[in-house]
């Protein structure tokens, strides 16, 4: 058995690995190629060096973008795992309707970004209106219109992924864990929370990638504005790449230094969290 | 359980990539065909009536396709680097050629460009050669409705008493703020709609108004394009500026939420009498549901703001629709894309599809004065071009990059709302000119 499933793994493996190189090795090696280039349409293109990142290093633009997006994704990240946390402790315990509250809260995440960022732009404005400004008054205002949206649109998927996670904590230990004469908060400390360590992996990963790459969200809700005050990344290599003309290259250049970004900072939390999970 | 949990992500994973399937099919290149790649989402239903109706006559293939509202850069851009590509596009003007100077074939010698009445329309590149040809002529200003108007008018102490008087910045400033003072016994909100300023709908004032005071500014230097604009006549566009935001029926710190739409349905429901637009706007207001403005009652003012000679200024007319012909597609196709748009202006049926259907006001000598859209904004801007007034040629299509629209949109928004001074909106406006220029070299 072992050695025919060898045998075939080449061919078992195929539709898969073409898949992910027409749609993903052959991209990104043109795309960071492209990056050193001077391009109007990816299929003619002109080498031109190191040009293209010095002007994406040297753009107020993109490192106004890079603040923001910190900004944005710290507290994000924070939110949305606790909310989603405390969410998924509540609908794990036994009362009524866990159900009905797990699909409810989950059901955001079902609806695009771009139609959330209309919803919420109608919401907030009509709520500032009584005030009366709107969320482009202040970039603070779009600040947090982001983190509200982007926490209603997340909770309910991290929740999910939260209470897998503890309905697969052993009954076992938290019963001996209440005899030794735990008290509730130590076993949530102690037990619970090594327990889901591998959930917490995924969620923070999931949180962090999304939160920095976020786009249809931030284009819907404010498109940057005030004055390219709320811009994040994800926007700002969209807004160089088609509304400048001859800056396709740039643009390149930051979406290649945008995936640097994200894939360290996404590697070095999976690799600190990994540390800290613990076999069932 | 951990690996329960990998599981499943891993197998969300791999369901996605089977998803992403990959397309495309080979087709017999010998036969020309056309492709056309669209610029207006909402007529989109016609240019696919129009590709249908060309196919029954001629056997030619015509497949058209719509860029989504405001996406046509990015949607040309990845369709040209495929092998079917589009091999009748369009570029928004000088600025747009810079970009697709590679793809747009040379039409000096073709009946389509032979047709055009005023040959200076046409984009033309350093070596003489003709790449872009117009298809549409447009026009816009300030539309009134008259029926408030001559209400107006007939008020005691009205400053003026026709629209024959409004003839100056000083007049129309004077006339729209003692309207706005009687705005409840004239039964508006506002003399002017909402100043839409939501990020993406600034384009009537950051494009369309602007198009004056810098016109003017390279009438004063003599030049057709600027590498650096000194917006000499800044404070004529805030004129202006203030003037629609502070007799508006919007107040100005929620102009942030406005867009197009909203004030042109404001106006369409008789809330406001003026608002900026161009001639295509007749089908927004028409469309509206309760519209109480009437065809009749229409009729476009020049955008005064008080600069020289302004006694003669006309409307703001030109084009930012030409046709190119891919230049890297083969022969066949281009001349079936050649053949296609020859007899959209020649045809009977092609004629009738572009001042009909697509209300086009075409600047080829293939159409006869009896030949013109019906809509009344249409119908004006032909009493504007024969009354002898000067007409104000589209100089916005030599702005710099569509970064510099949105900044000085987003400057003009801040300025409504009073977290920006003048000076400083006069700053990005020059900054970002100068910036946005160097880059395109």
């Amino acid at each position: 058995m072992g050695k025919s499933m060898k045998r075939y793994f080449a061919i078992f493996v195929l539709p898969t690995l073409i898949a992910f190189l027409i749609a993903f090795v052959i991209p990104f090696v043109m795309g960071i190629y492209l990056s050193f280039c001077d391009f109007t349409t990816v299929t003619n293109s002109e080498f031109v060096g190191l040009s293209n990142y010095i002007k994406a290093f040297t753009s107020k633009e993109f490192l106004n973008a890079l603040w923001f997006t910190v900004k944005f994704a710290v507290v994000a990240i924070f939110t949305i795992n606790v909310c989603g946390f405390l969410l998924a402790l509540m609908l794990t315990q036994k009362i009524k309707g866990t159900n009905l509250f797990r699909t409810v809260f989950f059901m955001p995440n079902l609806i695009g970004g771009i139609v959330l960022g209309y919803i919420w732009q109608s919401m907030i404005n009509g709520v500032l209106a009584e005030m009366g400004v709107t969320m482009l008054m202040d970039p603070k205002y779009g600040y947090w219109g982001l983190i509200i949206l982007m926490n209603w649109q997340l909770i309910g998927y991290i929740m999910i992924i939260y209470i897998a996670g503890l309905q697969n904590v052993s009954t076992d230990v938290l019963e001996a864990a209440k005899i030794d004469g735990a008290s509730r908060l130590q076993t949530l400390c102690k037990v619970t929370i090594p327990m889901v360590m591998p959930s917490i992996t995924i969620c923070l990963f999931l949180t962090i990638a999304n939160s920095f790459k976020m786009f249809d969200q931030n284009l819907a809700l404010t498109g940057g504005g005030p004055s390219n005050k709320t811009t994040m990344l994800a926007l700002d290599i969209y807004n160089t790449f088609y509304e400048r003309v001859g800056f396709e290259g740039v643009g390149q250049a930051k979406a290649v230094i945008f995936f640097i970004i994200v894939a360290g900072i996404a590697m070095t939390q999976l690799v600190l969290t990994r540390k800290k999970e613990v076999e069932n | 359980m951990k690996k329960r949990v990998l599981s499943t992500v891993l197998c969300v994973a791999a369901a996605a990539a089977m998803l992403t399937g990959c397309g495309g099919s080979k087709q017999d290149s010998s036969v020309g065909k056309v492709y056309y790649l669209n610029f207006k989402p909402e007529v989109t239903d016609v240019w696919e009536e129009i590709a249908k109706v060309y196919t029954e006559e001629t056997g030619v293939e015509v497949k058209v396709v719509t860029a989504a509202g405001g996406n046509y850069e990015s949607t040309l851009k990845s369709e040209i680097a495929k092998t079917d590509a589009p091999t009748l596009f369009q570029i928004n003007g000088p600025i747009g050629y810079q970009s697709w100077k590679d793809y747009c074939l040379d039409l000096k010698d073709s009946e389509f460009y032979g047709a055009l009445t005023d040959k200076s329309l046409a984009i033309t590149g350093e070596d003489g050669g003709v790449y872009g040809v117009p298809y549409a002529i447009e026009g816009y200003g300030i539309i009134c409705n008259n029926a408030i108007m001559d209400q107006y008018f007939a008020m005691d102490g009205a400053v003026a008493s026709s629209m024959d008087e409004i003839t100056n910045f000083e007049t129309l400033k004077a006339v729209v703020e003692d309207m706005q003072s009687k705005k409840d016994a004239l039964g508006i909100k506002g003399v002017f709609a909402s100043t839409s300023l939501l990020p993406g709908e600034e384009w009537r004032w950051q494009t369309h108004t602007a198009n004056l005071p810098v016109y003017q500014e390279y009438q004063d230097k003599a030049v057709s394009d600027l590498d650096e604009l000194e917006f000499t006549y800044s404070d004529e566009f805030k004129n202006i500026f203030d003037l629609y935001i502070n007799n508006s029926t919007t107040d100005p710190k929620m102009l942030g939420s406005k867009g197009v739409n909203d004030s042109m349905a404001e106006f369409a429901l008789g809330q406001a009498a003026m608002v900026q637009n161009g001639n295509w706007a007749w089908g927004q207001i028409a469309g509206v549901s309760g519209n109480v403005v009437k065809a009749e009652d229409i009729s476009f003012l020049p955008i005064y703001m008080d600069l020289p000679d302004e006694e003669n200024q006309g409307i703001c007319m030109g084009t930012e629709n030409y046709f190119c012909i891919n230049k890297q597609t083969t022969e066949e196709n281009q001349k079936a894309s050649l053949d296609f748009v020859y007899w959209l202006i020649n045809s009977e049926t092609g004629k009738e599809y572009m001042t009909g259907k697509l209300g086009n006001i075409a600047p080829f000598s293939t159409f006869d004065e009896d030949e013109r859209p019906a809509d009344p904004l249409a119908a004006e801007l032909f009493r504007y071009m024969e009354s002898g007034k000067n007409t104000i040629p589209w100089v916005f299509t030599t702005f710099p990059s569509q970064t510099f629209k949105d900044n000085f949109g987003s400057a003009l928004l801040e300025y409504a709302q009073g977290t920006m001074t003048w000076d400083d909106v006069k700053g990005v406006v020059v900054e970002q000119w100068k910036t946005e220029k160097a880059a395109a070299k």
